[in-house]
């Protein structure tokens, strides 16, 4: 290695050469880390908001009634915890806690996954329970004048409805994850962050290199959200619909 | 009364201090067709939730095919398949196509084949003249249009009888015709029904009997010439004439 650089593009183009393949593999991991955790959050944050949206009625039997009561117990202080602290002391507790509690060795990856999810969890449970809640009224009752159960009408007509006006939120959700994962260098997973950290101190260059780590999160956080746009009008489907001839309808 | 698929007895229903019905007396017979009529806010559509269960009573027994209805979370959606419900507001699942709609509680409730609910969609959705729209979402068709799909999807279940709550009144004007249409095939062919309306003309024509309620209670019931014409309470005239008079 010859001269070092003297410009700041210089050293840029210098640390993008030098350190490309971890550039790309923090890269990797803040991907996969924000994926895991918001498909994984989701999944858990319909399950609570179904919990909260579960009514009973005094028809209902008594088993029921209080298993209901015991799992709304759960979810509320599950939500309440996890939005009221801080994800990073998160983190540090469920890695930490693990080892030191349990002795159950989870590698920081795993455990920065379960931290994501639990919070994109903790945060869509709202949501749902705003989208179900938020569903006509007149949709429940027609599903019940034709015969279905509660659950039955969930699952088939109002989860479908919520679900379809949750993709916004859930997409604005993985761009959280992407900025998220950052805080997950205290537990040392090898996120973008993390990597920009042991980048910078090789040279002692950290404008240089939390500019190109910024620029990689831009990068991401752009291109996700165009791709999300791009989903939600694919998803729509068809504004027209093919009018069917009747075989049995008498020809003129 | 051996006939009598539906019987109402003693029937009370409150909103907390608000008694809307009180002591109503009600049954309903195979093959009759029945207008319920009455002003705004005199209990109609609640007395057809609590037949439905969509509304617990606060008193009174309602009995199906002569036995007491139970409201344990089972029977409840087994005895709702064999009573239809027609809304106001149509309330089709915007999730689904209209075929899917006919389809779904033939396919879940009534535990019949895919092919069996699918020709069983397509017959009552030929018959209420929407066979041509199956692939259409319910947002993509008028307020007449969505109504004739709710018929149909009400019909596919096969219930002894359907309810309908003013099926009509949510409709423009040049709409209201193809609904009463169709549902005055339904009475020509026997269809069991409760219709609640405000179609004084079309209640007249297509009923065996009409009821008239007011504050909550049954004031009178009888053939359509009779009340129509020869109401015999004071309240039912002032009604009629109020009607009239537009
Ligand atoms: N869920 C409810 N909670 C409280 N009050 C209610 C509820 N549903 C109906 N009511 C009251 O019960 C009364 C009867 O209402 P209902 O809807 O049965 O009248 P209706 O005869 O169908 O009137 P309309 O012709 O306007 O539809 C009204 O005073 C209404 O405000
Ligand atoms: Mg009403």
């Amino acid at each position: 290695m010859g001269a070092t650089p003297t410009s700041f593009t210089g050293w840029v183009s210098f640390l993008l050469e030098s350190f490309g393949p971890q550039f790309v593999k923090g890269t990797i991991t803040t991907l996969e880390l924000a994926f895991a955790g918001t498909v994984l959050g989701c999944l858990l944050g319909f399950l609570v908001g179904i919990v909260q949206s579960i009514t009973v009625d005094r028809h209902s039997s008594p088993i029921s009634r209080v298993l209901v009561k015991v799992l709304k117990a759960i979810v509320a202080v599950y939500v309440e915890v996890f939005r009221g602290t801080p994800m990073m002391v998160q983190a540090m507790v469920i890695y930490y806690g693990s080892a030191q509690a349990y002795g159950i060795d989870l590698n920081p990856f795993v455990s920065g996954v379960l931290v994501l999810s639990l919070n994109t969890g903790a945060y869509m449970a709202e949501s749902v329970r705003g989208a179900i809640t938020g569903i006509d009224p007149g949709q429940l009752e027609g599903a019940y004048a034709i015969g279905f159960t509660h659950v039955q009408a969930m699952t088939r007509v109002i989860i479908p409805q919520a679900f379809r006006n949750l993709i916004p939120q859930i997409g604005n959700m993985f761009i959280s994850s992407i900025k998220d994962t950052s805080v997950l260098n205290v537990i040392s997973v090898t996120e973008l962050y993390f990597i920009g950290r042991g980048v910078s101190s090789a040279y002692y260059r950290f404008f240089e290199t939390f500019f190109i780590i910024s620029m990689i999160y831009l990068f991401l956080t752009f291109v996700t959200s165009r791709l999300l746009a791009i989903m939600e009008r694919r998803l729509d489907g068809a504004r027209d619909y093919e009018l069917v001839t009747d075989p049995e309808a008498e020809v003129a | 009364m051996a006939d009598a698929i539906l019987r109402v007895e003693h029937l009370g229903k409150s909103f907390g201090a608000h008694e809307v019905l009180r002591d109503i007396d009600f049954s309903v017979n195979k093959g009759e067709v029945i207008s319920i009529i009455g002003s705004s806010g005199s209990g109609k559509s609640t007395l057809l939730r609590c037949i439905n269960m969509l509304e617990e009573p606060s008193a009174g027994t309602i009995y199906f095919e002569g036995r007491p209805i139970s409201y344990a979370p089972k029977d409840k959606s087994a005895f709702r398949a064999q009573v239809g419900m027609v809304f106001q507001s149509f309330n089709l699942f915007n999730n689904m196509t209209v075929l899917k709609n006919c389809m779904v509680g033939v396919e879940v409730v009534r535990k019949d084949s895919k092919e069996e609910a699918e020709a069983r969609a397509k017959k009552y959705l030929r018959q209420v003249g929407m066979y041509a729209y199956q692939n259409a979402k319910p947002a993509q068709l008028s307020g007449g249009q969505k109504q004739r799909v709710a018929i149909a999807r009400a019909l596919c279940m096969k219930p002894d009888v359907i309810l309908f709550d003013e099926p009509t009144s949510a409709l423009d004007p040049e709409m209201v015709g193809e609904v009463l249409e169709v549902i005055k095939e339904l009475a020509n062919e026997g269809m069991t029904m409760v219709i609640v309306t405000h179609e004084m003309l079309f209640a007249r024509d297509i009923s065996t009997r009409v009821v008239f309620m007011d504050q909550g209670v049954i004031v009178e019931e009888g053939p359509p010439e009779q009340l129509f014409n020869h109401p015999e309470h004071q309240r039912t005239a002032d009604f009629l004439s109020r009607y009239r008079n537009g």
